[in-house]
């Protein structure tokens, strides 16, 4: 049974939906049914993310298939994603969209 | 009886009541003790702490007026005693004409300093109060179609498992209201920052499009004008230990309760429905005020999710607590009503989880009290401006 889910394809984080120690590998199934493992850096709580690839710092994380945030620091593979290493930004999405 | 019917109660001016109150409403906060010791007296009467409607501006009045009109208005009231203080800004004459813009209900008026002093205020307004009960007790309920529901949707203690559970059931059930014929709230405006462009998407037309930036860009504003930031506060303590990182993750996940159907309005806070299909209204991330708005624009009934669980009600309509949180179900147990976290867990299961919702919603709608009514939880509270004067 996965300890993680991935929410849409293009996300580069994934929801521990057990509590996953460090070390331990994170299974998750991507919506086209592929699977896939990481192993996380540092203890997940539960319903906490963690990167499912090398997030550089300024890149956008992506949950939803949409932007939450961007990366205040390099963020590695396996590492747990929340505000010590993400910082809010506010994107003008009507500009975006009318583009 | 068939499953797109519910039991509810007919009403004078059209509409139809899922529960059958006396409402006791306070025109004003130096009303609102007085109405408690009312409301406490007679069977079937419900009140609530009025904190407003004196020393207010403008724009903050007028929604105080709109919160009291709606109330007495909803259809889960069959008519109302207003009692007002005498000198307050939402004076007697305010406050009626309000209502009777919404509704031709019965009601009843009490003026504290004309009755002489709370006491003579009190019995006058019980004797009214228990003569409407009376009346009340002899209505009975009728089927209706489910196109007479009104649903509000609310999130409040939001965690990851809201954007992953709670809200997309809650989504699937707003469809199937809709697909019935009936209506269904987004609220929140503050959680639709971030996630606006995708709402916007599903607008009928360009004018409801650019309401739903216009609502966004305008609460912001508003905040800003007063030095304040909307991120200020939001994300929570609790949704931040829960795993919310950012104000845009949370929003992405709150937009899940509107479901997939298009929108067709939308409405500034507290203002009456008139339209069928998913509509949002313009109200703040605070659940109360938020949850209080729906019910004034005519919600029967309220679905809220909750991540770290939460006791919201209101006295007026129930208000269903949805969580998809395994942990947060089992010890926030007493101000539960469903248990979403199958949707995580058991791959596939949304289709039956959205049947038993409903189900929940129809023996609701005939009656059964939400863990909040059961607990008596009344407390309400009314959005604002500014500071008063």
């Amino acid at each position: 049974m996965d300890n993680a889910v991935i929410i849409e394809a293009k996300d580069n984080v994934a929801v521990a939906i057990e509590p996953i120690p460090a070390g331990v590998r994170a299974s998750f199934c991507y919506p086209d049914g592929k699977q896939r493992a990481v192993n996380v850096r540092e203890d997940i709580a539960i319903y906490h993310k963690f990167a499912v690839c090398d997030i550089p710092c300024g890149s956008k994380i992506i949950k939803y298939g949409e932007h939450i945030g961007e990366a205040s620091r390099d963020i590695l593979t396996g590492e747990h994603v929340h505000v010590h290493n993400v910082a809010s930004v506010r994107e003008n999405l009507e500009k975006e969209e009318s583009l | 009886m068939s499953k797109q019917t519910f039991l509810g109660f007919a009403r004078p001016d059209g509409r139809v009541g899922i529960r059958n109150h006396i409402l006791i409403l306070p025109a004003s906060i130096c009303a609102s003790d007085t109405a408690s010791l009312v409301a406490r007296q007679v069977q079937g009467a419900v009140t609530f702490h009025n904190q407003n409607g004196c020393s207010q501006v403008g724009a903050d009045q007028q929604w105080t007026m709109d919160i009291m009109a709606g109330f007495a208005a909803n259809p889960n009231i069959y008519g109302t005693v207003i009692i007002s203080l005498g000198c307050e800004n939402c004076q007697m004459d305010l406050v009626t004409e309000a209502i009777q813009k919404r509704t031709n209900k019965p009601f009843r008026q009490v003026v504290i300093q004309q009755a002489g002093g709370t006491l003579k205020a009190v019995e006058q307004a019980v004797r009214y109060a228990s003569e409407l009960a009376e009346a009340a007790s002899m209505q009975q309920r009728q089927p209706f179609p489910v196109s007479e529901l009104i649903i509000g949707t609310e999130c409040g203690g939001s965690d990851p498992t809201s954007g992953l559970a709670a809200n997309p059931l809650v989504g699937c059930l707003s469809d199937l209201i809709v697909d019935l014929g009936g209506t269904s709230i987004l609220s929140e405006t503050t959680e639709f920052i971030g996630a606006e462009h995708i709402l916007a998407r599903r607008a009928v037309n360009e004018m409801v499009r650019s309401r739903i930036f216009e609502i966004v860009h305008r609460y912001e504003e508003a905040l800003h004008m007063v030095g304040e930031e909307v991120r200020h506060g939001n994300p929570s303590p609790g949704n931040m230990a829960g795993g919310i990182t950012t104000l845009e993750e949370k929003s992405l996940g709150c937009i899940h309760k509107g479901g997939h159907r298009p929108i067709v309005a939308v409405y500034d806070y507290a203002q009456q429905l008139h339209d069928k299909g998913l509509v949002i209204m313009d109200t703040p991330g605070n659940d109360p005020s938020s949850v209080a708005g729906m019910i004034a624009g005519g919600a029967q009934i309220v679905l809220f999710t909750t991540g770290r669980g939460t006791p919201t009600g209101n006295p007026i309509a129930p208000v269903l607590k949805i969580t998809g949180n395994k942990l947060t179900f089992e010890t926030m147990r007493d101000n539960l009503d469903f248990d979403a976290s199958p949707v995580i867990y058991q791959p596939g299961s949304m289709p039956k989880l959205t049947d038993e919702l409903f189900e929940l919603v129809l023996q609701t709608a005939n009656g059964k009290l939400s863990r909040a009514e059961a607990l008596g939880f009344i407390e309400i509270a009314i959005a604002r401006v500014c500071n008063y004067v």
